[in-house]
């Protein structure tokens, strides 16, 4: 195949990734330069590369089509994940102010780590081609893996991100490993042409499901899916509460994007072959994150177990291999960044210097010593939980209509009676929060600093407004979700 | 605008201003929520007023909330439903009155979940889209979570807890229903759902029918509570402020009506016999836990699962009179055990204490509470002339028309109601004279008691103002159910 040099439109297209990884850059070589500790410089910076990057994001939508030799596709899709995963970068850059001048350690490296992650997360939800994809996931995976031990001193920190890397190099070399089988059989690495070959009667059955099977295992460790979630508690409990946050929303709405195109695009023809098994990883994921995170003391690790239950949530969107399905998921993953971060944040907020205060006793009395942090934190439980007019029910809500529509009525009953399971424990945190009295061993929170407030309202307001007026959001994703035509 | 609408949106925007008020001056919260209550109240009788006795739903509005999944903001008021929106805006502001001084602590954020309980209440009440009714059963619970979990006694959080659970559980099992309707028909309309199951364009086969009328049962038997469901109720109702059970209505009975019942005649039918034996199992069972309880709150938490036994048997008999019984012990249950609630939280002020044994011989004491005591007490048990005779003599009637047996074992719980009812009347108020002084009613008290007092009359005497508006939409509902059953059985039958 001839390569003909770019035309400038496919530089548009590609306009996200160019400004993240230009102020990624910059923030590396500014950070020798500017010696000043507990200035929020490089904050700024960053934050204001990431809505540079969104504003990229929302005009390169305006572009729609392939670039660069078709690695490249920029569709609503892509664009619906790229505005996510940035938005999500914001609201974390924000709500590590705190956390950075807090631990003294505001440098340029952790901001450009961040920003390298969500270039690389943008590259993984725009890419078609399974090399590309590859790359990306590796990019944003090797900042999140030194973000997690950004404490250096930090032992728990230094544990997760030592734990957090050997089993995401592993689970990514299935991925490859996939990658190549799929490569060997069809004669391609391009999503589009990987489905043209499949659509044929004389497709190799047998080696095209095992190298779907290895690209399934490392997703599924991406999105911290059961079988391949135990990571998942360890690494969100040990690394700072912000990037515990960060994890758990940009990384893994990444991963599911990928997980949907990949699945969706590639191999929709074998989805009898696949399916079922997502099923049973969908069910476990839930029933396990819900059951152990029931008698979680540790707040962080309770979040970890309840992102695993989400991943199973939104695995039953996957589930449904239907355009509805992936609109779910779509759907779901912007509600549950919205509710996920926030909670972390607050998290973050409490748990002091040093993180100490991270048991569910520690917010014993917020309700009446902070009453708005109080109050957001149960907006965001209350979405987590699935009450209605939050983001979170109406995200449930829409998965298991899919899943219904595709005829799964055993998973509906049996995730939604999970959902009930899960009530129960986050309960626990708002009944600390204002039916239990705070005692003596209860720390005095910090009063909630500016930057942490815009940090929490933002996902606050996202989490009402999608649970309120769906219909924009909504309206996107299944309009975006038909990219599988 | 409609006034139905603005009954929903004065008590939401009510709790947002008091949510904002400052927290400096409790007594200006308290105003405030108590205005836009009885501002809400006027409102509801107004609504009252201007409805037309009919078999179909008034001041409607029908609005497009998520266009891609035709989910409509579709609210109007039946017979049935007129009924509980007064209720739910007469028992706001008399709750707020009974916990004016009772709650001091975080008194804007009391008042203000009392008006977000009532937006919940109204809205449960009157949405005709099975979505919409699904965010307003879900949104009501939030609110109680926090009236008990903060105001509530000593095992508040377990109380609170318990019942935000189990409720949990039967509504995702009602939602799965739901769902499952909506990808039959693509719509969660109510009277869009029910014209298609008329027309035969919606056929659904008797397992179908058995395995949905299920997920909406196990909501509304969990909520109502049915016997063995009931276990969160005792809980529920001993921990709460008095002022907050009073608001705890019948919403589990109510949805059977308006939602079982007409979309699965024929489940409904079929699973009777059992429905009707847990009902009457929970009528007896309850009365007698009630004869043996030793806490006020517990006693009067049995005697609900007991008259709630009693509703659900008046709605399975399928006879226009057991149906207009039980709507009638609906409105019967708010006005004369939340009246009891009322009195018992005006009697625990006096003691701090919601033991039985701690009271005695308080009617030389406080000889006015004692006599408002009474008569609720006496309208709880069934005397003629007062609110629950008629209900339950309805229900009596319509379960001898549907099997005389029914009749009799529930006429057990009547016995037995007057047996613990009288029990507790005579250890609280009789024997030996108080240790101490029990001040009598004062204004405040007399404001929240009489009107309570006066619609016990009126339901037992002046039935012809509630029971017309009743019939006409019972009728209506049951001879639709009745119509469309022999069309649908053949229809799934081709299916």
């Amino acid at each position: 195949m001839l390569i003909s040099p770019p035309a400038a439109v496919e530089y548009i297209r590609f306009l996200p990734e160019i400004i993240l990884s230009i102020f990624g850059t910059l923030l590396m070589v500014l950070n020798p330069l500017i010696r000043k500790h507990g200035s929020s410089i490089f904050g700024n910076i960053s934050i204001l590369g990431l809505v540079a990057a969104l504003l990229g994001a929302i005009y390169a939508d305006g572009q729609v089509g392939q670039a660069f030799s078709r690695m490249i596709v920029n569709d609503d899709f892509a664009n619906f994940f790229r505005v996510l995963v940035i938005a999500i970068g914001i609201v974390i850059v924000l709500g590590s102010y705190e956390f950075l001048s807090r631990e003294r350690a505001d440098t340029g490296e952790f901001h450009s780590l961040i920003l390298f992650s969500v270039a690389g997360q943008c590259i993984m939800v725009s890419s078609n081609d399974l090399i590309l994809i590859f790359i990306g996931l590796e990019i944003s995976s090797i900042a999140t893996y030194i973000l997690a031990g950004y404490l250096r001193d930090d032992r728990r920190a230094n544990e997760a991100a030592i734990k957090y890397f050997l089993l995401g190099s592993f689970a990514t070399a299935f991925f490859l490993y996939g990658i190549s089988l799929i490569y060997g059989t069809t004669g391609s690495t391009n999503l589009t042409d990987i489905h043209v070959f499949l659509s044929s009667p004389s497709r190799p059955l047998l080696l095209v499901g095992v190298s779907a099977a290895l690209m399934l295992v490392g997703l599924t460790f991406k999105v911290s899916g059961a079988p391949f979630q135990v990571w998942a508690p360890d690494v969100y409990q040990g690394a700072p509460s912000p990037v515990s946050a960060f994890l758990s929303a940009g990384p893994k709405a990444a991963a599911f994007a990928v997980f949907l195109r990949i699945f969706l695009t590639a191999f929709p023809s074998i989805s009898h072959q696949w399916w079922p098994v997502v099923w049973i990883s969908a069910l476990l994921s839930m029933t396990i994150g819900n059951f152990a995170a029931l008698t979680q003391s540790n707040i962080k690790r309770m979040l970890a177990y309840s992102s695993i239950a989400h991943a199973g949530y939104v695995l039953v969107a996957i589930t449904a291999h239907s355009d509805i399905g992936a609109a779910a998921a779509m759907f779901y993953l912007a509600a549950y960044a919205c509710m996920n971060v926030g909670a972390f944040i607050v998290v973050s907020h409490i748990a002091g210097k040093g993180e100490k205060h991270v048991g569910i006793s520690d917010f014993k009395g917020l309700g009446v010593r902070q009453p708005i942090t109080a109050a957001l934190l149960t907006i965001f439980l209350l979405s987590l939980v699935g009450v209605p007019l939050t983001g979170g029910f109406f995200g449930k809500f829409y998965i298991f209509q899919a899943a219904l529509q595709s005829n799964m009525i055993w998973l509906t009953v049996l995730g939604l009676l999970n959902s009930a399971v899960a009530a129960y424990y986050y309960l626990r945190i708002i009944g600390a929060m204002y039916m239990q009295e705070a005692v003596a061993s209860t720390p005095v929170p910090q009063p909630l600093p500016r930057s942490t407030r815009f940090a929490l309202l933002l996902p606050a307001l996202g989490t009402i407004i999608l649970g309120v007026f769906p219909s924009a959001v909504l309206d996107f994703a299944i309009k975006s979700a038909n990219f599988l035509k | 605008m409609n006034l139905l609408n603005v009954l929903m949106l004065l008590p939401l925007a009510g709790a947002l201003i008091t949510f904002a008020l400052p927290r400096k001056s409790p007594q200006f919260a308290r105003l405030v929520a108590l205005a836009i209550a009885l501002i809400t109240f006027a409102g509801g009788m107004a609504l009252a007023t201007n409805y037309h006795v009919s078999g179909t739903p008034q001041f409607v509005t029908d609005v497009v909330w998520v266009r891609s999944l035709d989910i409509h903001y579709h609210v109007g008021v039946d017979g049935i439903g007129l009924w509980m929106i007064v209720l739910s805006t007469l028992l706001a502001p008399l709750a707020m009155l009974a916990s004016w001084n009772v709650i001091t602590r975080r008194v804007n954020d009391f008042f203000a979940l009392i008006l977000l309980l009532e937006f919940a209440l109204v809205g449960v009440f009157s949405s005709y889209d099975l979505f919409l009714f699904y965010v307003f059963w879900e949104v009501s619970i939030v609110p109680f979570l926090f009236l008990i979990g903060i105001w509530g006694g000593e095992r508040r959080m377990y109380a609170s807890l318990k019942f935000f659970v189990y409720t949990m559980a039967g509504s995702v099992l009602m939602l799965t229903s739901m769902i499952y309707l909506y990808t039959k028909v693509r719509t969660f309309d109510l009277t869009t759902i029910l014209s298609a199951l008329s027309s035969g364009r919606l056929a659904l086969s008797p397992a179908e029918q058995t395995f949905l009328f299920l997920g909406f049962f196990a909501a509304f038997a969990i909520k109502a509570p049915l016997f063995p469901f009931h276990t969160w109720l005792p809980d529920f109702h001993e921990q709460a402020p008095p002022a907050v059970s009073m608001l705890l209505l019948k919403m589990g009975v109510f949805g059977l009506i308006r939602f079982s019942l007409p979309l699965f005649p024929v489940a409904a039918r079929d699973n009777a016999p059992w429905i009707i034996v847990l009902a009457i199992v929970g009528i007896i069972y309850g009365a007698l836990l009630a004869l043996s309880e030793t806490n006020i709150l517990r006693l009067i938490a049995y005697s609900s699962l007991s008259h709630v036994g009693f509703m659900v048997l008046g709605v399975f008999t399928f006879t226009q009179l057991g149906m207009d019984g039980s709507v009638y012990q609906m409105i019967n249950h708010g006005i004369s055990t939340g009246g009891l609630f009322l009195m018992v939280g005006l009697l625990a002020a006096r003691r701090n204490s919601t033991a039985i044994d701690a009271f005695g011989g308080v009617a030389h004491a406080a000889p006015w509470l004692s006599t408002a005591f009474l008569i609720t007490t006496l309208a709880g048990l069934g005397l003629p002339l007062l609110n629950s005779f008629v209900g339950e003599y309805l229900v009596l009637q319509g379960a001898a028309e549907a099997n005389f047996r029914y009749a009799v074992f529930a006429a057990i719980g009547v016995i037995l109601s007057a047996c613990y009812m009288l029990w507790l009347y005579q250890r609280l108020f009789y024997g030996a004279k108080p240790d101490r002084a029990y001040p009598d009613l004062d204004v405040r008290e007399w404001l929240c008691v009489v009107p309570l007092i006066i619609l016990m009359f009126w339901l037992g005497i002046g039935t012809q103002t509630f029971l017309p508006a009743i019939t006409g939409t019972t009728s209506h509902l049951l001879d639709d159910s009745r119509q469309s059953i022999p069309f649908r059985v053949e229809a799934a039958r081709a299916h």
